[in-house]
């Protein structure tokens, strides 16, 4: 060791586990060979070495948990090391989501990447800094104080020396400090520019190497065949069905089945054309009665996620009642899921585009009953999953088939597998009350959600289910509670999550899980309630908010001022609709889970009353999500949560029969094209010296409201049933007429 | 079978089963990374590609029916190894999210500029529906389209 003297071996060693590495020239990492000089790669919490490395030329590498599906957090943390650092930014290159590389940061979800996963790098760095000019002014002989960085070299008094030279290729071993001094943000240079995306380039020219184009020495394709209901069992395989396709080999295990072969056009036939025998059970129920089913399902516990004053005894003339429910969802990645492994003498190596490598280690290892350290996951880009969809259940999949072939395995989901079997966003179905007094103020709100039980756990491994192997069964939708409660000052309150004992179909998180259903229902009943008052929705919402909330007020005053909303009550009148032809303006906002960042949005639709279409023309959203690390990333975010939530909104749904799901395809399931797209206006609050938090889902979490309540401000509908198909609004143009 | 197909400006003999899709043989056997599998059904043109001037699902398109045709896939609109005029809108608008969809709109979009050098953005909106993407990266990609088209 050559930096400050105080420095113990501690955090090394605790890391100890980590996978032995090299440092390329390029600042890559590479198993060590025998000719290159190794290190021990800590990966303990809370160890600089877990999270930063700097190689003798100087460049960075930093190792992050959390990872990036499109993101773009990626370059955020890069942004946020190097700007610590003081290095320009093409000196770090940043690994993700390797058990063997990088610290354990909990899974990629929630929109917090940037809030804690690149709040630690960012502390991990700053100590790392204060480290180099603690051994920087030891080794030259100066006041630390009088010592200056520019570009990864230290400079004082009559001397200088490079990061590079001081480190030598050592570890830091050296504990983050929590408290360590940050940068000053207005010397900010790096953070809070746009900068274009790490891989995008490549993404565009074609050079990028998704997980999908993962290729590995000794590589068979595999496909998987699964079972046409979700409860069957495997009776019978006519190989004799595939003996026209070469070198077919079929991996049966319990109900798994897959086809191998060595090249990947042979393995798509012999999935398609194999003859199977299943015996199927009737296990969904009946979609036409969904939400009946839905509200008859055993509760498990009650949640209550807010309970102030008494909403029983509060005294009103008047109750707006209202059932909300948002259809099942899938993730709907443009590209099915894909993974590598490589399973033999025990060791298995898995590179997957899981969001949760170190725990998908931990399910891998009890699938296949081996010891952890036994088991290495990878993390590789592929397309975005928006949640927890097929990659981990993919996974599993090529493991399995490694392990019984004994060489390495490249599984592709076709479209259906992915349509089919990916875990869905579970149907929701909301309750709410508002007691209004003789004064025509709000007395109680009251608010019931029936929604699955559990959390954002381990999600149960399909391919482990097929073959009988050990996988947690617990039900993990996410952290569907979240923003079941309200940002508004009523003087009774109680919400209510009732936790189902089961919901049709394995569920999990799709993006805002939640937050996005829970948002629609409280927002669009909030205008309800503005619209029997007969006052402007916006100044009702303002008039709600804390007034110590001065962050979520700027943001609707921003926002009156951006959208150009002239203050006035829903629906509108008279109006510029010329016949059938609709429009209309609506709003909604949400603080995410009570506590972080603030989205307020407008939208401005319009609409044909023959036909029922819907159409989104434009979007208005002033975002704060604290301070900002990468502008461009922010509103790619914005954009998206935008486009994909206006999707979710006017056509998703998922179908199925008393077997299985039924919308296979992108035909059965469709999602917005290009020429539904609404035009996307945003304004970023910058708070520099704030916190930063996510931006990755908030945004979705407003927009099916903000849709419903401008329907009702052009048409005077209440569209309460995600998703808005032409049917759904015919229907209810029909009943307002009668 | 045997086929002879050119492929960014290079001729490529690939063997195999005549129902094989060029997706395949791009992918598997020239090893281009660009054109993606995404549906198999012509259904979200991640596989576009360009054949004789036409925009394709290279999905559904058999290796039989390409004997003597030429291809190009984004790694194909390379200048010098350096990123084309749709390559480089698109980087400048920064128009990818995952950008798995991506390489197939740039292929969409260079077909679309081929056809019509000045699209209206009406024409934008219609040329580019038959690409599906997920991010919501849609609107990045008008603006890409929109500067392509005047650079
Ligand atoms: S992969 Fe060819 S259209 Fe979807
Ligand atoms: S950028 Fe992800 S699907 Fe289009």
């Amino acid at each position: 060791m050559t930096i400050a003297p105080n420095l113990s071996r501690r955090s090394l060693l605790q890391g100890a586990g980590g996978l032995v590495v090299a440092f390329s020239l390029t600042g890559g990492v590479r198993p060590a060979s025998a000719e290159t000089a190794a290190v021990l790669k800590s990966v303990a919490e809370g160890a600089v070495d877990s999270y930063i490395s700097i190689d003798p030329k100087g460049m960075v590498t930093v190792y992050s948990g959390k990872i990036d599906y499109g993101t773009g957090v990626r370059t955020g943390f890069a942004q946020m090391a190097a700007e610590e650092l003081s290095v320009p930014l093409d000196r770090v290159t940043v690994i993700e989501g390797d058990t063997s590389l990088t610290p354990d940061q909990g899974p990629t979800y929630g929109s917090l990447s940037i809030e804690v996963g690149g709040q630690a790098i960012r502390k991990a760095a700053a100590t790392a800094r204060e480290a180099l000019l603690d051994a920087a002014g030891e080794r030259l002989g100066v006041e630390r104080a009088g010592l200056t960085i520019t570009d990864g070299m230290i400079r004082g008094d009559g001397g200088e020396i490079s990061y590079g030279d001081l480190l030598n290729g050592e570890n830091f071993s050296l504990e983050v400090n929590e408290n360590v001094r940050l940068k000053d943000p207005a010397q900010f240079t790096i953070v809070g520019q746009p900068i274009i995306r790490d891989g995008l380039p490549g993404k565009i020219t074609g050079a990028f190497e998704y997980m999908q184009d993962l290729k590995i020495d000794g590589m068979a394709h595999a496909r998987v065949v699964r079972p046409p209901a979700i409860d069957a069992t495997l009776e019978g395989v006519d190989e004799s069905s595939i003996s026209h396709l070469p070198d077919v080999q079929i991996v049966q295990k319990g109900n798994f089945l897959a086809v191998v072969a060595e090249s990947e056009w042979t393995a798509v036939r012999a999935a398609r054309e194999i003859s199977v025998t299943w015996a199927t059970t009737e296990s969904l129920p009946d979609q036409a009665q969904l939400w009946t089913h839905v509200r008859e399902t055993p509760i498990a516990k009650d949640d209550v996620t807010s309970d102030i004053g008494d909403v029983d005894s509060a005294a009103g003339t008047r109750q707006v009642k209202a059932t909300y429910d948002f259809a099942l969802h899938t993730h709907g990645s443009i590209g099915p899921s894909c993974s590598v492994a490589d399973f033999s003498d025990g060791k298995l190596v898995s590179w997957s585009s899981s969001q949760a490598t170190h725990r998908l280690r931990g399910q891998l290892s009890d699938m296949f009953s081996v010891p952890e350290e036994d088991v290495r996951c990878i993390y590789i880009e592929g397309a975005g999953c928006y949640g927890r969809n097929g990659h981990e259940d993919a996974a599993a999949d090529a493991a399995l088939i490694s392990r019984e072939l004994g060489r390495p395995i490249r599984v592709q989901w076709m479209r259906h597998d992915e349509h089919g079997w990916d875990p869905k966003g579970p149907p929701t179905l909301i309750d709410l009350t508002a007691t209004i007094d003789d004064a025509g103020a709000v007395a109680a709100w009251s608010s019931e959600f029936f929604i699955p039980q559990g959390a954002g756990g381990r999600v149960a491994l399909l391919g482990a289910n097929l073959a009988d192997l050990p996988t947690n069964q617990d039900t993990n939708p996410g952290g569907i509670t979240n923003d079941s409660a309200i940002p508004y000052g009523f003087p009774n309150i109680r919400t209510v999550c009732h936790r189902l004992e089961s919901t049709p179909l394995r569920p999990s998180w799709i993006r805002a899980p939640g937050r996005m259903q829970n948002t629609f229902a409280n927002e669009a009943f909030l205008d309800e309630v503005a619209a029997e008052l007969a006052v402007d929705p916006m100044e009702y919402r303002r008039g709600l908010i804390d007034p110590a909330d001065k962050r979520g007020l700027a943001v609707l005053d921003r926002l009156k001022e951006f959208a150009g909303w002239e203050p006035r009550p829903s629906p509108r009148s008279g109006g510029d609709g010329d016949g059938a032809r609709l429009t209309g303006r609506g709003m909604a906002y949400v603080k995410y889970e009570l506590k972080r960042t603030y989205v307020g949005a407008v939208a401005e639709v319009s609409m044909d009353a023959n036909s029922g279409a819907i159409k989104v023309d434009r979007f208005f959203v002033v975002h704060d999500c604290g301070q900002i690390i990468n502008p461009a990333g922010v509103r790619a975010q914005i954009e998206g949560n935008v486009i994909q939530t206006t999707s979710r909104t006017l056509m998703e749904e998922l179908t199925f029969d008393r077997n299985m799901v039924t919308s296979l395809d992108w035909a059965s399931y469709p999602i917005l094209r290009f020429p539904d797209v609404p035009e996307v206006n945003i304004e970023l609050i910058d708070y520099p010296n704030e916190v930063p938090w996510g931006a990755g889902e908030p945004t979705a979490a407003v927009v099916s409201a903000c849709i419903s309540n401008a329907v009702f401000d052009a048409a005077g509908i209440r569209l309460r049933s995600v998703p808005f198909k032409p049917a759904k609004v015919r229907a209810a143009l029909s009943e307002q007429r009668s | 079978m045997s086929v002879s197909i050119e492929v960014n400006g290079t001729r490529h003999d690939i063997d195999g089963d005549p129902s094989m899709p060029l997706l395949y043989a791009l992918r598997d056997q020239i090893g281009l990374r660009g054109a993606k599998f995404g549906c198999g059904l012509g259904q979200c043109g991640a596989c576009t590609v360009i054949v004789d001037g036409r925009a394709v699902f290279s999905c559904l398109t058999p290796i039989s029916a390409l004997e003597g045709r030429a291809v190009t896939t984004t790694e194909g609109l390379l200048e010098d190894g350096k990123p084309g005029k749709v390559h480089q809108a698109f980087i400048d608008e920064q128009a990818a999210q995952c950008g798995y969809c991506i390489a197939g709109m740039v292929m969409r979009v260079q077909h679309l500029l081929e056809r019509n050098a000045d699209p209206t953005d009406e024409e934008i909106l219609t040329g580019m529906q038959a690409n599906l993407c997920r991010c919501g990266t849609h609107a990045a990609i008008i603006r890409a389209v929109q500067r392509a088209a005047r650079t």
